[in-house]
């Protein structure tokens, strides 16, 4: 498999710190919104920071839309979503109205519900409760935590989650459907077991997993 | 369970991380890369860039920088220094950085803050607040790096600042800032009294005990410290542990761990004794391959 790892710049992110992370472990970034490239793209990572109405509107002013969904639902490439990009993946979001969104993992974005001595944005970081045999999680400690930055969180059928985090209330850390991988945690923040778990999507990509 | 987090901030002055003292005094320490490198290595839980210089100078933040420090953090980085619209937000974000901290240019107008907000999302906003004591028995926010007054409590600030979509309030106790006294702890009582967003406590750490004096005031959600972290070798592990024996659990996701060690009446790690120094001969830690 090729060494390029597209990462999706649809003018939101953090693009630069996925891409520092992407080639920390060995592999070439190639941080793009071009039709041409996502057609060729072996793999994919949708990271994302921002609010999910103007995400989805640049996604739909680049075009973008009927080709990821040909790419990610029919062709079924690996793809990785952080954050917003989780968020993105589900079906629809109320962040700031209700916004439509790709719909690849049944599931909607709801803000976190308050809760006694909860301060949201939930920021910091926070161990997980890992489901078994969940790829993402290979060898990587059971306590171990990673970072998190976020408002709003996914609501979705329990068979597809591999992983939640506790702030008040359970909040959905990770989903795995198919070809289909996201955290709302980042990765390219959550350090050495961070990039543990980008090595275990980009192993899974090249069909290691 | 969230963690406490540990923040480091690196204050850059002209390019060079300094030592600040009262926001006036400045020493050079150095490359700020170099001292962001040392930092994610150590574990740190986030590390805060200050460039200092770009408020008072009126100036957009140096991207350079920026991409420079980024390219070493492996952990969340705020970045702060001379954010006058959203363009500059923008640019902070595209250059690595995760969070953006506002302060000069939200005191003059907090509209920037929801217009950020809107496009990157609270949680990606942090309002910088610094203060010092108005000789009243209250405390005044500064303006441009702690040099222009502003006639504003920190509480009200606070409060404004959230009401316009800041996602995290950084308090700094201008006075305390390199004196080594510890924080303010009635300046940042009376802004986690006045919202309901996490809050940062930074300005005047220099035991490792003023990181749980800090801690614990509730809504504050890390505790931050500048000088603290410069001066020593494995500064941010050192800190974590001596936590950790006093019941604070941090972060500990690397391989040196003080946490069995123990301190001085200073916090720093003291010797070892030389029975468990010749142990450690046989010890081998093989460089992990991810």
């Amino acid at each position: 498999m090729s060494r390029t790892i597209c990462i999706l710049d649809y003018g939101m992110g953090n693009l630069q710190s996925v891409a520092n992370a992407v080639a920390r472990l060995g592999y070439e970034p190639l941080v793009t919104f071009r039709q041409a490239d996502i057609e060729n793209a072996p793999a994919l990572i949708v990271p994302g920071v921002g609010a999910i109405g103007e995400a989805m509107k640049r996604l739909k002013n680049l075009r973008l839309v009927d080709l990821l969904n040909e790419r990610v639902m029919k062709r079924g490439i690996p793809v990785f979503g952080i954050c917003l990009g989780l968020q993105m993946f589900a079906e629809s979001s109320n962040e700031g109205g209700d916004h439509e969104c790709l719909g690849w993992i049944k599931g909607k974005v709801e803000r976190i519900p308050e809760a006694p001595g909860v301060r949201i944005p939930h920021v910091g970081w926070n161990d997980l409760d890992r489901r078994a045999g969940a790829f993402l999680f290979r060898n990587i400690d059971a306590d171990a935590t990673f970072y998190f930055d976020h408002s709003y969180a996914l609501t979705c059928e329990d068979s597809i989650v591999t992983a939640t985090a506790t702030y008040g209330h359970p909040i959905i850390a990770a989903v795995h459907q198919g070809n289909v991988v996201a955290t709302q945690f980042h990765p390219e923040k959550s350090q050495n077991n961070g990039l543990r778990i980008l090595r275990n999507f980009l192993n899974f990509a090249a069909g290691k997993a | 369970m969230l963690r406490t987090r540990l923040i480091a901030c690196i204050v850059v002055k002209d390019g060079l991380a300094v030592q600040s003292i009262g926001f006036e005094r400045f020493l050079p320490i150095g490359s700020p890369a170099i001292l962001a490198e040392n930092l994610n290595r150590w574990g740190v839980d986030e590390i805060l860039l200050q460039d200092i210089s770009k408020p008072r100078a009126g100036e957009s933040p140096s991207i350079t920088l920026i991409r420079r420090v980024a390219a070493q953090c492996f952990v969340p980085l705020t970045a702060a220094g001379g954010v006058r619209e959203v363009a500059d937000v923008r640019d902070v974000v595209f250059s690595g950085a995760d969070k953006v901290a506002i302060n000069t240019a939200a005191l003059d107008d907090p509209a920037l803050i929801t217009e950020a907000a809107e496009r990157f999302g609270s949680q990606c906003i942090v309002a910088s607040i610094d203060a010092k004591p108005d000789g009243r028995g209250g405390y005044e926010v500064f303006s441009h790096a702690g040099t222009r007054p502003t006639g504003k409590s920190p509480g009200e600030t606070a409060r404004l600042m959230e009401r316009h979509g800041a996602g995290e309030i950084l308090i700094n106790a201008i006075h305390r800032d390199g004196s080594k006294e510890g924080y303010d702890l009635n300046l940042i009582r009376q802004v986690t009294e006045a919202v309901t967003v996490p809050v940062i406590a930074c300005g005047g750490v220099g035991h490792p005990k003023h990181f749980i004096e800090g801690a614990g005031v509730p809504g504050v959600m890390a505790v931050a410290a500048a000088n603290f972290f410069a001066f020593t070798e494995h500064s941010v592990l050192t800190a974590k542990g001596y936590l950790a024996q006093q019941g604070v659990g941090l972060r500990h996701d690397t391989y040196a761990d003080y946490r069995n060690h123990k301190f001085d009446e200073a916090g720093r790690v003291a010797k070892p004794s030389e029975s468990d120094l010749a142990k450690l001969v046989f010890r081998h830690y093989p460089e992990e391959v991810i």
